[in-house]
């Protein structure tokens, strides 16, 4: 048994746009994930997290580096921990239902199978009522939870969500917040988790991970020693607001330094 | 002081004089969009129908448009009855009905079949791309004579142009609802596993699904179109082969008879089709 679920070295990135111009996107990123944690990446915009996500999932290759899950290199490797991508990317022709077990679907496990596993799971995550249903009917939090249960379900230790609640309103968010930690429980994933939000990232996690402006590196991690479970009203404690602190100088920096590398490129 | 300067510019906003003559009236009924009365709208439809018909067959019996070439409603509709009764409409309208049939069934499917197997390979799509849009801009009843030549005077023939004049558009439209899929979704179906073939059949064919369904309506009128020209060069049976013939022995109620004819076809096949299209785009669609 390896020490780390989720293990990176040195992942690089570099883009070949035309024929002499690259643009390194990410650069030498080394990470260490234990089991069952949650895990927050936050940087500023542009600084390549959706790219190191695409790249653990497997849909792209990385210049250079290793990405190791339970000790097994996985590099280029789609299908190896579940992914949710910013959108809830629901089949518009399928129902609820049959969207949550699209992943069990492509397995091979057969529908009655799959529907026996996941009606109970819609029961109790608050999508009852709704396996008959298409995407179209559903409000934005409810197809979110849809796309985090067809993730959840397609049962991979690993499970990265890049930005999943940004499109939604402060009250639904929270309430979704509650939720995933629900899950999260249940189900004793390892999640890795990218926001924008320092106060999602810090209430969340146990890990969380700071990236440099492009090209995008780890500039710090924190790790979050406030204790479980944390109440929504946490925000204002003295330890979260050092923390938010910490957090905040060393983003500000990296987003001047971003804001910098843009003008420069215009 | 400023203030009361701008006050009486503002007072005298209302003596400004406009060319408008009339008071406004309420246009609150334009925005509404209340639902028109369906026996309204069909008892204009038929009204204007009525008109057109009476002025034609007035005129021709006024000698203001020429018979010889106009014919009479009343006549044509007697010519009409006269085939149906004596059995060669409804020998004729079958034989053009089957050819277009399965020239348009034949048409789509390979037309789709051939725009979805573009997915495969982004090298053979754009291989192939200049040779389709070629084969489209080319006038297919130019091909006409050369496929009556090679398939011969019976239906086969017919079918071929219904097939040569389909399968094209259809090809392009279904080859541009792939183009439109939604390449988050194909990058999520991969992140949960799925291999090249599953991405095809459970996205990429249900997304260009409505493409290829959009086709339909215009390929049956396209593969009618198809048949008919085909019948004209030359057929053994067929509306077209009837109209063509009627108009070198110059019995001009026949060419209109058969016309008419052509039209209750065409009209009964956009219906079904239209049906066939509901029914499958309620399967496919459920977006808003």
């Amino acid at each position: 048994m390896a020490d780390f679920k989720l293990e990176l070295k040195g992942v690089t990135k570099v883009f070949e746009s035309g024929s002499n111009t690259k643009t390194t996107a990410i650069s030498n990123i080394n990470m260490k994930i234990p089991d069952h944690r949650f895990v927050s990446i936050i940087g500023p915009s542009g600084c390549g997290k959706s790219t190191l996500f695409n790249i653990i999932s497997g849909l792209m290759e990385t210049s250079m580096g290793e990405i190791k899950v339970d000790g097994n290199k996985v590099n280029g490797m789609a299908g190896t921990v579940g992914y949710m991508l910013q959108k809830d990317l629901l089949l518009p022709w399928r129902k609820i239902l049959d969207n949550v077990i699209l992943g069990m679907e492509l397995k091979g496990v057969s529908k009655k199978e799959a529907s026996d596993i996941a009606v109970p799971l819609l029961e109790k995550y608050g999508l009852g009522g709704f396996e008959h249903s298409y995407p179209s009917q559903l409000s934005g939090g409810m197809r979110q939870r849809a796309a985090l249960l067809r993730t959840i379900l397609y049962d991979r230790d690993i499970i990265l969500l890049d930005e999943p609640f940004g499109a939604l309103d402060a009250q639904t968010r929270s309430v979704m917040q509650e939720w995933l930690l629900d899950l999260w429980d249940d189900f004793q994933k390892t999640i890795l988790f990218i926001t924008h939000d320092i106060d999602e990232a810090i209430y969340l996690s146990d890990e969380v991970y700071i990236m440099s402006a492009r090209p995008g590196g780890i500039k710090e991690h924190l790790c979050i020693d406030i204790p479980r479970p944390r109440k929504p009203t946490i925000v204002t404690s003295q330890k979260f607001i050092e923390y938010k602190e910490l957090a905040l100088s060393l983003l500000s920096e990296e987003t001047k330094k971003a804001s910098q590398i843009e003008k420069k490129v215009i | 002081m400023e203030n009361t300067g701008i006050s009486k510019e503002l007072s005298s906003l209302s003596n400004v004089k406009t060319k408008r003559k009339k008071e406004q009236k309420s246009n609150v009924k334009y925005l509404e969009n209340k639902p028109l009365a369906e026996w309204k709208v069909n008892a204009g439809r038929f009204f204007v129908f009525l008109i057109i018909i009476l002025f034609w067959e007035a005129g021709a019996r006024a000698q203001i448009i020429d018979p010889f070439f106009w014919s009479l409603p009343s006549e044509i509709l007697a010519t009409w009855m006269q085939i149906i009764l004596d059995g060669t409409a409804w020998r004729d309208t079958f034989f053009t009905f089957q050819s277009t049939v399965y020239g348009f069934v034949i048409g789509t499917v390979a037309g789709a079949m051939l725009g979805l197997s573009f997915w495969w390979s982004r090298y053979y799509a754009k291989v192939a791309e200049p040779f389709i849009i070629m084969f489209e801009s080319m006038p297919k009843l130019a091909l006409a004579p050369i496929i009556v030549l090679i398939f011969g005077l019976g239906m086969s023939s017919k079918i071929a142009m219904a097939v040569a004049i389909t399968i094209v558009i259809t090809t392009l439209t279904t080859y541009n609802g792939l183009k439109r899929v939604d390449s988050d979704l194909i990058r999520m179906i991969y992140s949960l596993g799925a291999t090249r073939l599953q991405v095809f059949t459970k996205v990429v064919v249900p997304w260009t699904m409505p493409s290829i369904i959009s086709a339909l309506r215009i390929n049956i009128g396209l593969a009618l179109t198809g048949a008919i020209v085909g019948e004209y060069i030359g057929s053994t049976h067929g509306i077209g082969r009837m109209i063509f013939y009627a108009g070198q022995t110059y019995e001009i109620d026949l060419i209109w008879a058969g016309i008419f004819n052509l039209s209750l076809l065409s009209m009964f096949l956009y219906a079904v089709v239209s049906q066939i299209e509901k029914f499958l785009l309620a399967g496919m669609l459920h977006q808003k």
